[in-house]
């Protein structure tokens, strides 16, 4: 049994990648064995992260101690081997991901998952790049996550294929892959000045460096940096962001609201291991929260001139990667816990919200005008080369599972919570987050001299809420209060208890957020304490070497 | 060798920046090519250029100094395949668009004259 615990590191990498390959091997007239493999995995991953993350808890402190674990891959000790690290933030983010991607898969049954391409192999490796993202504690490992999880969306934003999904992941795929080079280059920087690409081996080597050396290794540290603010989807280079989400699907949508806070993990990781450097963490400082803040307004911007509501989504997610950016940018270590803790929210939410709008779209009466099949009258060949026979093959309505009745009740009541949870207002717990970002900003920006910072962060922070409330009411008096356009769409189950489950987890976070933003100070306080990350990444070589002589 | 081996960083580099801000898919695709080469050259280049040193030792007792580093060519190893596989797929995209759009432009659409 602690045999298969010390091995709990490497399975959430591992069950998604068996699983995707396992799926392909499960023809289309096989579903059920197909559903059954891929929920298996993901509760397994889902059971997993939640051991993980008790084991980082303090109330296991005596598994790993600092509640930072490390897995060798291999049985080579770091910074020789690759290391996988779990450590609170790590935890906190691998149950994000699982719980999201639970329920899109749930939502993904009702017909979002055929026809086409594997659906649901590429949903797996989607997973498995976010949650090797999450573990690796080394650069260049993090760069084949990255890759892994960005592959796996190209196809995955090209489902149902269509014109306007084809040009938008087109886009996607030319922004995130020239993003892709400069990380290699920046990675390959890295490694040409320190001669290391483990997280905790870098800080060591850097302190030591020459001069020359060191401008070299800024220019790479840098050049990364921007590598991971295209991912977080941060100004100016975002404009992929609002196309390719609100065209992909709903259940998709709902993962990649966990992709952008990929690049914020990323710049928090890293960030907080260079912070010992005060010269370079001042700067970075000052960069991350001026271009959080105008990434804020952007994305405010966005929300007010958009008329659809999944682009007005995809622009609320723009806003909190703008203010998770600015709020980590004013350098205070008390802001981690309530900038995690909106972090986890504004996940679950935007996961909730494109969930929801994948059936708000049907209440539409005039639907997207049929595939016509050309002169021919055959299918064009492109839609065969991706199986599929029309552009959309979501716009009808097949009959699957029990329909659930007061649907427009439903849909009303979830969009209300939704923007609830996207403004910020009590009792859901995106009041919550940000109300504790607000009283400590306020409290503490003064001590360390950024009054005026703290109080420009404040009013934006005050602004995304009214303008989320004006965009979203807009769009909801459309939606509901206008029937004489819209009509009442079959919802099904499968697709309405995710919804639910997302907001009813969200709720949990409000009635927990006492013993939740406790594990948040604790995260924050071993993230401001890269000392002990480190020692515990590179002392467990000794640790393994006196187990070892004690068996 | 260190001079000629950085012009054709930077001239690859150059060419793969112009070509990926060019209106057509198959100058985009050409562009990114261009740029992972560039990219590539540069990873290995990382490792520090040198002549006739194995990267990987032979015998019990070795100078490191003898031999070159092997981490950057095993990086690019992994470079190159992931670069490949991403325009691959990339190239299926565009042939996607082209099919759909009837048109070889980024967006889809000839823009207005």
């Amino acid at each position: 049994m602690t045999a298969l615990l010390d091995h709990l590191p490497i399975l959430p990498i591992a069950v998604p990648l068996f699983a995707a390959a396992a799926m392909l091997l499960v023809g289309d007239a096989r579903r059920t064995l197909r559903y059954s493999i891929a929920f298996g995995s993901l509760t397994v991953q889902l059971a997993v992260a939640l051991v993980l993350l008790y084991q980082t808890t303090d109330a296991a402190a005596h598994i790993w101690p600092n509640g930072i674990g490390v897995y060798e891959i291999g049985g080579w000790p770091a910074p020789f081997g690759i290391v996988l690290v779990v450590d609170r933030l790590s935890s906190m983010m691998l149950t994000l991901t699982a719980t999201v991607a639970l329920a899109a898969l749930v939502y993904s049954t009702a017909h979002w998952d055929r026809p086409g391409q594997p659906f649901h192999s590429l949903f797996q490796l989607l997973v498995m790049g976010l949650n090797g993202a999450f573990l690796t504690g080394d650069l260049f490992n993090l760069f084949v996550f990255f890759e892994v999880l960005l592959a796996a969306s190209y196809g995955l934003v090209l489902r149902g294929l269509g014109t306007a999904r084809v040009r938008m992941g087109l886009h996607y795929i030319a922004v995130n892959l020239a993003a892709s080079f400069l990380f290699l280059i920046g990675v390959a920087l890295i490694y040409g000045t320190v001669g290391t690409l483990n997280m905790a081996d870098l800080l060591g080597h850097v302190e030591a460096l020459p001069p020359d050396d060191r401008a070299l290794f800024d220019a790479g540290a840098w050049i990364l940096g921007i590598a991971f603010l295209v991912k977080a989807g941060s100004w100016p280079l975002n404009s992929w962001l609002p196309g390719a989400y609100s065209v992909s699907i709903a259940p998709v949508a709902a993962v990649f609201a966990v992709m952008t806070k990929v690049g914020v993990y990323a710049v928090l990781r890293l960030g907080t291991l260079m912070s010992e450097d005060a010269a370079a963490a001042t700067i970075l400082g000052e960069i991350l929260y001026y271009t959080g803040l105008v990434t804020l307004v952007s994305g405010m911007i966005g929300m007010l001139a958009t008329q659809h509501l999944k682009r007005l989504v995809s622009y609320s997610v723009i806003v909190s990667s703008g203010l998770l950016l600015a709020s980590l940018g004013l350098g205070i270590e008390a802001v981690t816990p309530p900038v995690l803790f909106y972090l986890a929210t504004s996940v679950l939410t935007t996961a909730a919200f494109f969930l929801l709008t994948g059936m708000t779209d049907r209440t539409r009466l005039v639907m997207p005008p049929a595939h016509e099949p050309d002169a021919q009258g055959d299918i064009l060949p492109v839609y065969m080369a991706f199986g599929v026979t029309s552009p959309d093959p979501y716009g009808t309505e097949e009959e699957v599972g029990a329909a659930i009745p007061a649907a427009m009740a439903f849909l009303g009541l979830m969009f209300v919570c939704c923007v609830l949870l996207v403004a910020g207002l009590p009792p859901l717990p995106g009041f919550v987050a940000k109300f504790t970002l607000l009283s400590v900003v306020l409290e503490t920006a003064p001590v360390v001299g950024a009054r005026n910072a703290g109080w420009v962060l404040a009013v934006a922070v005050l602004a995304t809420g009214i303008v989320s409330v004006v965009a979203l009411t807009r769009i909801g008096m459309r939606l509901f209060w206008s029937p004489a356009q819209r009509r009442t769409p079959r919802l099904h189950v499968v697709e309405a208890a995710p919804v639910a489950f997302l907001v009813l987890v969200c709720l949990g976070l409000t009635a927990a957020s006492g013993p939740v933003m406790r594990f948040f100070d604790a995260t924050a306080r071993s993230l401001h304490d890269p000392d002990t990350y480190i020692e515990t990444v590179l002392g467990s070589r000794v640790a393994s070497r006196t187990e070892g002589d004690a068996q | 060798m260190e001079a000629v081996y950085a012009l054709a960083i930077g001239v690859l580099v150059a060419a793969g920046v112009w070509l990926l801000l060019r209106p057509r898919t198959f100058q985009v695709i050409m562009g990114l090519s261009l740029l992972s080469y560039a990219t590539n050259l540069f990873i290995f280049g990382m490792g520090r250029l040198e002549i006739q040193r194995p990267p990987i030792l032979s015998g019990g007792e070795a100078t490191p100094a003898l031999y070159a580093d092997p981490v950057p060519q095993a990086l690019v190893l992994t470079a190159i395949v992931i670069g490949f596989a991403t325009t691959a797929l990339f190239l299926v995209v565009l042939l996607a668009l082209r099919g759909l759009s009837g048109t070889d432009h980024v967006d889809g659409r000839e823009p207005e004259q």
